[in-house]
């Protein structure tokens, strides 16, 4: 089987299929999707082996990773945050454009981890939402793979319209992130 | 000439009669202690001093002792005469109530941001430095962390365990 997303729901027949602009968007959406890896420490280096030919992110539409956040869909944060690096870590969220997503893989970029200090930022869901959260210390390239297949799981589900919505407005205030 | 921490010493009381006010040779390291009076001259002296011509300054860092009433803070000088090859420190103690000592900034400038470093954790003030501000901390942050009065566990800290770091409930830091 070639990788071919699968069919939305829908009505087809001789020549034609239809379905909801939604979930078509849907569907080209996830399996288009650009991280942006945001790698700090010990995650990352299992990152890179999730990149590489034996896992082979790209299988799944990532070919492209952006390493300018304009053009980026998804931040991938992997590591342990210092509190110095958190500003910055907000600032490459704000200059992401929506619709965007963030993953944290790991233990550090959960919670904080081992890293109980005060020096090291206690989850970076303490400066920006999270979407999906992968454990592990450091976590292998497949559960950050089940992480990655949970975020597509988000983004061919999200309606079109729900960044737009009271919720997610809600959710951005409480980080005194505005929406743009 | 080779020098051995006899002759240094001897070096260094001769030019400077009683400023050295202890000295040991743990692991046979020759360690100097001195005041704040004499520390900026006395390092200009090693460094300059055709005999000794102790160049480098490896590093330079704070202790804190909090239980040492009137000595906790100490700052510890490691020099390195690298045409000698001979290594010895010095030690200077100070009250935490008047965290002050000379710069060293003007002996060698790479004790620049070691001077910020100690300044970052331990809130020494460095007379004469001439940038004192944290280097590695954020620049808001409220306290000197490595000060044993501080905790190092932080307080926004909303979901971990205290029983699985080791800590079962009762945090509080005792100092003997």
């Amino acid at each position: 089987m070639a990788n071919i997303a699968e069919m939305p729901e829908g009505y087809g027949g001789e020549g034609f299929f239809a379905t909801s602009l939604s979930k078509a968007v849907g569907i080209a959406r996830a399996n288009s999707i650009w991280p942006l890896p945001f790698a700090t420490s010990c995650c990352g280096i299992e990152f890179m082996a999730t990149m590489g030919t034996n896992y082979d992110l790209a299988r799944f539409g990532m070919e492209r990773l952006s390493f300018s956040p304009r053009q980026a869909d998804l931040l991938m944060v992997m590591g342990t945050i210092a509190k110095k690096m958190g500003p910055i870590l907000r600032q490459v969220y704000i200059q992401m454009a929506e619709p965007k997503w963030v993953i944290a893989v790991g233990a550090c970029a959960s919670s904080g981890g081992i890293f109980d200090t005060y020096s090291v930022l206690q989850g970076i869901d303490k400066v920006i939402p999270v979407d999906v959260y992968v454990p592990g210390c450091p976590p292998r390239p497949e559960q950050i793979i089940d992480g990655v297949m949970k975020i597509q799981e988000l983004v061919k589900n999200e309606p079109l319209r729900r960044r737009y919505s009271p919720e997610y407005q809600h959710l951005l205030a409480k980080y005194q992130i505005e929406l743009d | 000439m080779n020098l051995n921490n006899d002759i240094v010493l001897a070096a260094i009381e001769r030019r400077f009669p009683g400023a050295i006010v202890a000295h040991s040779t743990p692991y046979g390291m020759l360690t100097l202690e001195t005041t704040r009076e004499h520390i900026q001259d006395m390092l200009h002296f090693v460094k300059e001093d055709p005999e000794l011509q102790v160049g480098f300054l490896t590093t330079l860092n704070a202790v804190h002792y909090p239980n040492d009433a009137g000595r906790e803070l100490c700052i510890v000088y490691h020099l390195h005469s690298m045409v000698h090859n001979f290594r010895f420190r010095i030690k200077v103690f100070f009250p935490i109530a008047d965290p002050v000592i000379p710069s060293a900034t003007s002996v060698w400038p790479t004790a620049n941001w070691m001077e910020r470093q100690e300044y970052d954790f331990f809130g020494v003030q460095f007379a004469g430095h001439p940038d004192l501000r944290r280097i590695l901390n954020v620049d808001d942050l409220d306290v000197f962390p490595l000060r044993k009065e501080y905790r190092m566990e932080d307080g926004t800290r909303t979901d971990k365990d205290d029983r699985f770091f080791g800590r079962d409930g009762h945090e509080g830091r005792e100092f003997d």
